[in-house]
């Protein structure tokens, strides 16, 4: 009984059942629901979603509840859960173009077949406590602005059937061959898409891994080294060709049948950006892209994911690779919120065995400089 | 926590069998190549990345029914990671658990190799944090994978004999560097180095599971390991002046224990099990008597945690 740490089973129990109290706070606080959570923290919703890479709303603002709003244990839960999953079917690649839209921006003209479509966005809102949700009302729309959305619903019922709203980096630009084209897998038999989920990471690897590894990491990660772009590391400045936010139907294709099936929808926030290229010895000057696409309803991620998309294809356009938000093992190695946490905080765990190792070495080298005064200096010099 | 509702909804022993036959083949690699590290598609364990999920992912893999698992953490079996990992797989996989080394058909570990001579028949998992044992020298995968690939080991022995110089030996103490079957150099985890020798020409089969940087590397039974070093400069290991305060072996790895804020101290077996088993087998009475001090520790333990 002389390990500090006997006991460790009595431990763990009471540190549920302390985790199990926390969580659920005072009694006399209603609980929250999932459906309260799903519908007023969407936010969170979708980033646990996204990165934990499995679309279903439930889950994810179970994941959250569970974990006492820590996003990040959240996104954990759903991952543990999402990899005991069985693989029924692939489907065929989303269309965003035929996206049944609700907020769809473009930073490079000012109007464009489709229009700019604001949709539910913080971008012009004024960061000020609104001291009117401290209470909780049957309905916090004040009568201003639900008349507003009366008068602006229909207009918004125009754009949400499948109206044609062509991507402007697709159709638009492309038309005058300004901007590199993005090349379609040859060929996806030889070649299919690659999944980090199924496959280990080996380095290089091509765009297909990055981007997965991208639309899977770090909000926060992703954020940091999308902004490094910008001030000077590997600067390469974007214009955000078009972000687009809606919902897209998946699509399957059961190889004995011959048809497709649409199996559901999926809310997606995609971003395309616009970047200058000086041009190479094979290619003229013109415009780069890069693409962020995540889960749910995310712009920040979606663009931090561009830029950092963008930057991470320099060895493909010949560029010199000078900063971390170019070197792909850098970003990919350290992009996963689960990774990291599980290993910065497994410090945590007990290391006297490692510890003790290296107090012997400690007492022996300090023994060491102590009996030999004389020689330390000398070699000190000589290493000098 | 309702975590033994849940249990049943899963497959045995947490992994599909789809993901259970890739580890298999990616198990079958390694030890056909002793020390090479064999990438896998590593899966979300329930537990952190960091924490053993490449040994448990391991584990999952070569356990059955039959099977009698010991899983320690740092040499003891009541560690609460090792807790936590006994108990996950009691409740996933439904096996027999077990604190004795000799009764273990697969032992689970991290940190350290017991005491007790393993044997045929017995599967030692080791959980990996950084399997890459040239990463501190050398950061990118895409070049250390070349060195091992070119048997490119000269930085490793620079390394080495820079310690030399400069301090007079060796200033590694823990996950210190081996060479496999003559070939591939390989990172024996962060055991402290005193363990080293357990691992050369080991009758169990040695495996070893990275998690988060998703590889596995195995020894067989029998294989040659050898701990790099230098012809004047011999490997060796740690020794103590003192023997375990509790059973007195003279030839354990032994922790050192704050008894209180004065600066007194007591050296005890890292391994509990071997601690304990040498405890009954002679009970002398000065051992009695550190055992009565050991127990007035505990009580100041118990006091501090109030």
């Amino acid at each position: 009984m002389y390990v500090a740490v006997k006991g460790g089973e009595k431990a763990i129990k009471n540190a549920h059942r302390l985790l199990a109290e926390k969580r659920r706070g005072p009694k006399e606080i209603p609980e929250l629901s999932i459906a309260q959570i799903k519908e007023q923290l969407s936010l969170s919703v979708s980033r646990v979603m996204a990165e934990g890479s499995l679309f279903d709303e439930d889950l994810a603002a179970l994941a959250i509840k569970q974990a006492r709003g820590d996003l990040i244990e959240a996104i954990f839960l759903v991952r543990a859960y999402r990899t005991t999953l069985p693989r029924l079917a692939y489907s065929l690649p989303i269309r965003t173009d035929k996206m049944s839209v609700e907020r769809r921006v473009s930073a490079t003209y000012k109007d464009l077949p489709g229009g700019q479509i604001l949709g539910p966005t913080f971008d012009y809102t004024h960061r000020l406590l609104d001291f009117d949700l401290m209470e909780t009302t049957e309905d916090n729309l004040s009568e201003e602005s639900s008349e507003d959305t009366e008068s602006q619903k229909s207009e918004i019922d125009i754009h949400t059937p499948e109206v044609v709203m062509p991507r402007v980096l697709g159709g638009l630009l492309n038309n005058e061959g300004l901007i590199q084209a993005e090349t379609l897998p040859e060929n996806e038999e030889e070649h299919p898409v690659g999944d980090l989920t199924r496959e280990p990471l080996e380095f290089p690897v091509d765009r297909d891994q990055r981007l997965q590894n991208l639309a899977r990491g770090d909000e926060g990660f992703i954020l940091s080294l999308g902004y490094s772009t910008q001030r000077g590391y590997a600067r390469n400045h974007a214009f955000v060709g078009e972000i687009r936010l809606g919902t897209v139907s998946i699509e399957i294709q059961p190889s004995e049948l011959g048809f497709t099936i649409d199996i559901g929808d999926l809310e997606i926030t995609e971003c395309e950006t616009v970047n200058q290229f000086q041009g190479s010895k094979t290619e003229p000057p013109q415009f780069t892209r890069g693409y962020g696409l995540v889960f749910g309803q995310n712009e920040r991620k979606a663009i931090s994911m561009a830029l950092v998309d963008r930057a991470l294809r320099a060895k493909e356009m010949g560029e010199e690779i000078v900063a971390p938000a170019q070197d792909e093992e850098f970003v990919m190695s350290h992009s996963d919120n689960i990774q990291a946490t599980g290993f910065v905080e497994h410090i945590k765990l007990p290391h006297y065995v490692d510890f003790q190792a290296e107090l012997g070495l400690v007492r022996r080298m300090r023994e060491e400089q102590q009996n030999t005064p004389t020689q330390q200096t000398q070699t000190q010099q000589a290493a000098e | 926590m309702s975590q033994n509702t849940t249990a049943s909804s899963y497959n045995y022993a947490y992994l599909d069998e789809q993901t259970k036959r890739m580890i298999r083949r990616a198990l079958l690699k390694a030890v056909a190549i002793p020390g090479y590290q064999v990438p896998f598609a590593g899966r979300e364990m329930p537990m952190p990345y960091g924490w053993g999920t490449g040994g448990v992912q391991v584990t999952a893999t070569v356990i059955g029914p039959s099977d009698t698992l010991k899983v320690i953490d740092q040499g003891s079996d009541d560690t609460t990671n090792a807790v936590s990992i006994r108990q996950f797989f009691e409740k996933t996989a439904d096996i027999n658990t077990t604190e004795k080394t000799k009764d273990a058909t697969v032992i689970q570990t991290r940190h350290r190799i017991p005491e007790e001579t393993l044997t045929e028949g017995q599967i030692l998992v080791y959980q990996v944090p950084i399997p890459e044992p040239l990463r501190f020298l050398e950061p990118r995968e895409t070049e250390t994978r070349k060195m091992h690939a070119l048997e490119e080991y000269g930085l490793m022995h620079v390394k080495l004999y820079e310690d030399i110089s400069r301090h007079g030996h060796i200033a590694t103490t823990y996950a210190y560097p081996v060479k496999v079957n003559g070939r591939y150099v390989m990172d024996p985890s962060p055991t402290p180095k005193f363990d080293n020798p357990k691992m050369d020409n080991c009758a169990a089969l040695q495996l070893f599971g990275a998690g988060r940087e998703k590889r596995i590397y195995a020894i067989p039974p029998y294989t040659k390991v050898q701990s790099l070093d230098f012809e004047d400069h011999p490997f060796e290991i740690q020794s103590w002046d003192q023997d375990c305060a509790l059973c007195g072996s003279t030839d354990s790895f032994l922790d050192e224990v704050i008894l209180d804020d004065k600066g007194n101290r007591m050296f005890v077996c890292s391994d509990s099990d071997y601690c304990q088993s040498r405890q009954d087998n002679s009970m002398s009475p000065s051992v009695e008597h550190t055992l009565s001090q050991a127990s007035q520790m505990q009580s100041v333990n118990s006091e501090a945690s109030k």
